[in-house]
This record gives C-alpha cells, structure tokens and sequence, in this order.
C-alpha cells in the first residue's frame, strides 16, 4: 500500500525533484529529514494524498522563485507542509508559532 | 489563477529546525502521526526503498517484444521511452536473464546505481561483504539471498561504474499469462532486478 506511495514521493520531477547524490537522498541537517519524514508520513497515515501535498509545495516553489527568494528546497518544503496542516486543520497557527517559539527558546539554553 | 501561498506565519519564527519539530511534536500529540513513524520512514528512505520505475519497464519488456528488443539494444533510450531519465551521462546497460544465463549487478568500487529506475540503494547493496564476494563467490552469495541456481546455469556478475549501469530483465514468472501489465509491476522486485532473487510468482505478491 505505501509502495505507490513511495513511487509518487520518490518520482517527483520538475522543480519538486528530491535533491539526491548517486540517488540518495541529501538532508544538509536533520530537520529537512523530519519535515521530509512528516509530509510523507500523514500521507502514509491516510491524512492527504501525496499529489494535494506536491501541488502546495510547487506552488510554493513557483512563488519563490518569483518573488527572487533565496530559500532552499526543503525551506519551501517546510513552509508547504506548514501551509497544509494548517489548511486541513491538523494544527492551529497559534499552537504552531507557540510550540515553535518554545523550543527555540529551549535550544537557546543549551 | 493560484492563490498566492499563505506564506504569513512562515517569516515569524525563521529558523526552521524548532518549526519543524513544533509541527512533528504536536502532530504525535494529536495523534496524527505514531511517535516514531517519521524516524522510521525517514530511515526506510534513506536506506532502502522500492524498486519504483525498474517494475514497470520490466512489466513493459514482458509484454512488449518490441519495446523487450529496443530495450536490450539501447537500455537508456528505451527507459527514457517511458519517461524516465536522469542519470546525467551514464547509460543503462539492461541483462537479460534466461533459462541458462543469471545475471547479477553490483559495484566493487562504491555503490553506484541505476538509481533513476531503481531508487535508492539498499544497505546491502553498499555492504563490504555483497561487494567483495559477488565477484568472486556468486553462487555462495546468491545462496544466502535464497535463490540456489542449476549448476548448469551460467552466472555473470557485471560490475557497475559511473559511466554504465546495470538493470537486470528478470524472467516472467511461470503462471502469469492471464496478467496485465499492471498486475505485472508487482512481480518485477528490486532484488530480481538486480539479479540476487527471481521474480516473484504470482502467488507471492497479494
């Protein structure tokens, strides 16, 4: 079942094609793997199809690309996978901004 | 015509490592997500995923002699036939397997890949051990991936590089001529592709 899945995430072409190196993925840190990881997952998890996450994300892509932003690949990713949860109600703007503040303050301490 | 992305409450909290674990955290929370899917699912990906594209030019090559033919002739050309591409100048070369000739791919030097057909490597693929006993003991190494071949049978291990890569044509299957290409894809695994296994039988695939 997740194998189409798989062939839809790993078969993106265009503009939204996984940055890889001889075909593995590249993650420059961890958090693209987890923002990688998450998209899929609530796909996996039956939350939304693959293609309604891509069509955010290469709208994204085109609106940065656009507007001369200098974001990277999985930054895009990020704000397209924030775009969608919000949209779908997974999450609310306020816990999101308010969970993300905390735990760069967290990581400040350290 | 799209709306513009609503890209409002991403430039409040720029640093992305806390927001995505802010989004990862409160999705677990929810109980959208398990809480150590996305470490699973990122390793699976990382480390070893399907077959993807290979499935279906194999599926195509059994049940289209003249695509088989082109296929065989020009592996690159035939494969970009069918849409996929990408392997930035290295061409790939397909084997094909018959009653009395196996063969199986690997990469002595590293672990380069026909990745574009096949996703990504699997670990063993890369494994020291795969690497340097395929050439000289195939049959031992074949053994352990529980595919034991007729003493009869010729075995011929080609070694990958970066300018040539290997896709293996598997056998079709006995028992699958009542099967559409479709319901073929599923018999076409990445481990016959690359020669350590057999495709599956259609009693093996659900």
């Amino acid at each position: 079942m997740t194998r189409e899945i798989e062939w839809e995430v790993t078969g993106m072409s265009g503009t939204s094609a996984l940055p890889r190196s001889n075909g593995e993925l590249v993650f420059e840190s961890p958090w693209e793997g987890r923002a990688f990881g998450v998209a899929v997952a609530l796909t996996n998890a039956g939350h939304y199809q693959w293609r309604e996450f891509n069509s955010v994300f290469i709208e994204h892509i085109a609106w940065a690309e656009q507007s001369g932003d200098s974001s990277t690949y999985y930054q895009r990713w990020l704000a397209a996978l924030e775009e969608l949860a919000l949209k779908k109600g997974f999450v609310s703007v306020q816990e999101l901004e308010q969970r993300a503040q905390q735990l760069a303050a967290e990581n400040d301490h350290h | 015509m799209s709306e513009t992305p609503d890209n409002q409450h991403t430039h409040s909290a720029s640093d992305p490592a806390p927001r995505a674990k802010a989004l990862d955290s409160l999705l677990v929370e929810k109980g959208l997500l398990a809480s150590d899917a996305v470490d699973v699912l990122v390793e699976a990906y990382e480390t070893d995923i399907g077959p993807m594209n290979g499935s279906k030019v194999v599926a195509r090559a059994w049940t289209d002699s003249e695509y088989k033919q082109r296929l065989l002739k020009n592996g690159t050309d035939a494969i970009e036939e069918l849409g996929y591409g990408g392997l930035e100048g290295s061409k790939i070369v397909v084997l094909e397997n018959t009653d009395t000739v196996h063969n199986m791919v690997v990469c002595t030097l590293c672990s380069c890949y026909p990745w574009p057909v096949l996703g990504l490597p699997p670990n063993w693929y890369k494994s020291l051990e795969y690497r340097a006993h395929a050439v000289s003991q195939p049959r031992a190494v074949l053994k352990e991936f529980g595919l034991e071949l007729d003493e009869l049978v010729e075995i011929r291990v080609w070694d990958s590089t970066a300018d040539v890569r290997y896709l293996v044509l598997p056998q079709r299957p006995a028992g699958t001529n009542d099967l559409s290409e479709e319901q073929l894809v599923a018999l076409a695994t990445r481990d016959s592709m690359v020669g350590v296994a057999k495709a599956d039988s259609p009693a093996l695939a659900s």
